[in-house]
């Protein structure tokens, strides 16, 4: 029987809700599957975890207690579980803290891996990822021991397939990295995480400035949904780097993403070309990102917008 | 100082990429320098002006076109550069292999600068199995850095607005994000002068690297095709977004 990990990202809520569509990527009939728990809180996790097919969940921890962030400490600990249990193939999602570590246990492991995949086939160990800006799809064959595979959050459904998990804590031993984290920090407050969001509103060079951003954050209040925004908007210094959608931004893939005065340009769409349903509110009717888009609004955004937010609010029936 | 910068040669963002047979794209686009290494070249000039006695070495892997790469990186503040010229586009297991072998070869790094990633294959990880293979720290994304001593201190971007602050002793490695500076354009004079710059040659093969345990290879590329509806919707505004509104739930079911 294959042993597969998955990295189990969290956040201050709990589990990241994109990661049951990783475990269920990872799935297959003769696979047993290792959740890996860095935060200590595996048996919080159980209930949520064993619902998608979890077997066991393992308590990653160093010889103190929990291992704290460090990227080089949480590749070393996670390549010993790895041996210690025999795992031979590791999941997680593909965000920054993944890009930072799966690359430090493949280096680790002379393994090969796969970052930011749309799909992965373990029969045939091959996987499916875009390169080239988003232009083209590779299926690329990879050959080793051991294999890593990270997923795009949200491109792959999650669906429930219930197995019983137990939970276990495996103690690492890890020696001090020449590498510290001296510090954590935000660049801004309360910046929602855009890779995880469901829904995305994003306002490029039509919103003309960083005031009339509200009318975006306003309909997001609305639909649950994170604001982001074209490089042109982070360029002019209306929005943070961190709201950035696209190749030198944050790649999204949520089910509606919506598209206010953002013309469309390739690196644009390279960051949200996997989005599920594509709404672009724009006055231009050639614009790219209207001729690429699911549902098109020829109009003003400012006149658009706030209508979509009203009607919104009565018939979703919120306050 | 000894700087090394790793470049890459790679098709422009703007270039249609046309697929030839099976896992293969038309090379007769226009090729750039990877715009992150732009970015990790100007970093390394930028540590040129502050400190003394710095040299900075462009180092790139890449068939033969792939020498334009490295007169750019020459213009842009590199002195001298290696060319790891080879017939083929290895992993990225064989790469960092090359190049460890070729900068270890040369001299003995304190820093080595690269891109955060580059445009045309998105693997995120040849820095980091470089790192693995010279046995030094790596940091990613970094958005600022300061040298005190002997040690570097890097502001990397993490996802939601999250800033992570790293401290590693050189030699390093530093990943060159696109927040950390603006390159500047070189002047007709420096690309003059980087004419004059030298560049050494060597081949993929005489560098008798051993094999990686592990491989990844393209079966097939395929373009991503774009299957959208574009249905525009008509009418007054009013009318418009109560379609939309009802697509959104009935048709297409998001919300």
């Amino acid at each position: 029987m294959q042993k597969i990990g998955i990295l189990i990202e969290t956040r201050a809520q709990g589990l990241k809700p994109t990661i049951y569509g990783v475990i269920t990527a990872a799935r297959g009939a003769e696979h047993e599957l290792y959740g890996l728990v860095l935060n200590g809180k595996g048996a919080e996790y159980r209930e949520d975890l064993q619902a998608y097919g979890i077997h066991k969940i393992v308590d990653i921890q160093s010889a103190e207690g929990l291992l704290s962030w460090n990227p080089d400490n949480w590749a070393k600990a996670i390549v010993q579980v790895m041996e210690q249990l025999g795992i031979n193939i590791l999941f997680g999602l593909t965000t920054s803290q993944t890009k930072d570590v799966f690359p430090r246990i493949a280096a680790i492991l002379d393994a090969p891996l796969l970052l930011d995949c749309i799909g992965v086939d373990l029969k045939t160990l091959t996987a499916e990822k875009s390169q080239f800006s988003g232009k083209t799809i590779a299926t690329f064959k990879v050959r080793g021991t051991h294999y890593l595979f990270g997923i795009r959050p949200n491109v792959i459904e999650a669906h429930p397939a219930p197995a019983r998990a137990e939970v276990l804590s495996l103690q690492t031993q890890i020696d001090d990295e020449p590498l510290t984290v001296q510090a954590v920090k935000k660049d801004s407050a309360g910046t929602m995480d855009l890779s995880e969001a469901q829904i995305i509103i994003a306002g490029g060079r039509g919103m003309q400035n960083s005031e009339n951003y509200k009318i975006l954050h306003e309909c997001a209040d609305v639909l649950g949904a994170a604001v982001g925004a074209s490089r042109v908007a982070v360029d002019a210094g209306w929005v943070p780097h961190s709201m950035q959608v696209g190749q030198t931004g944050t790649t999204v893939s949520p089910n509606l993403y919506i598209a206010c005065g953002i013309s469309g340009s390739v690196q644009h769409f390279a960051g949200m070309k996997t989005s599920g349903v594509v709404v672009a509110i724009n006055t231009d009717p050639q614009a790219a990102m209207m001729q690429h888009c699911d549902y098109g609004v020829v109009g003003d955004l400012f006149e658009i917008v706030p209508i979509f937010t009203r009607r919104l609010k009565t018939t979703l029936n919120r306050k | 100082m000894k700087i090394y910068v790793c470049v890459k040669h790679v098709p422009d963002t703007a270039a249609k990429i046309t697929i030839i047979g099976n896992n293969r794209i038309d090379e007769q686009v226009t090729f750039i320098i990877n715009p992150y290494d732009e970015n990790a070249i100007e970093a390394a000039a930028g540590l040129k002006k502050q400190v003394a006695d710095t040299e900075i070495i462009a180092v790139t892997l890449g068939k033969a076109a792939a020498e334009s790469t490295l007169r750019s990186a020459l213009a842009m503040g590199a002195d001298r550069g290696i060319f790891i010229r080879s017939d083929y586009s290895p992993d990225s297991l064989v790469t960092a292999r090359a190049l460890k072998a070729t900068i270890e070869q040369d001299g003995n790094p304190d820093i080595i600068f690269t891109g955060n990633e580059s445009i045309d294959s998105e693997g995120f990880q040849t820095m980091f199995r470089l790192g693995a293979a010279l046995n030094v720290p790596v940091a990613t994304n970094v958005v600022a850095f300061k040298l005190d001593g002997r040690n570097v201190t890097a502001e990397c971007k993490m996802n939601a607005g999250g800033i992570e602050v790293i401290r590693m002793p050189m030699p390093c490695i530093v990943g060159a994000g696109k927040a950390l500076n603006k390159p500047r354009y070189p002047t007709l004079p420096d690309i003059m002068k980087a004419r004059k710059k030298p560049i050494r040659t060597i081949t993929l093969d005489c560098l008798d690297l051993r094999p990686p345990a592990g491989s990844m290879e393209i079966l097939k590329l395929r373009p991503a095709v774009e299957k959208r509806r574009s249905k525009i919707i008509a009418g007054s505004p009013e009318e418009a977004v109560r379609e939309l509104i009802r697509l959104l739930r009935q048709e297409a079911k998001v919300i």
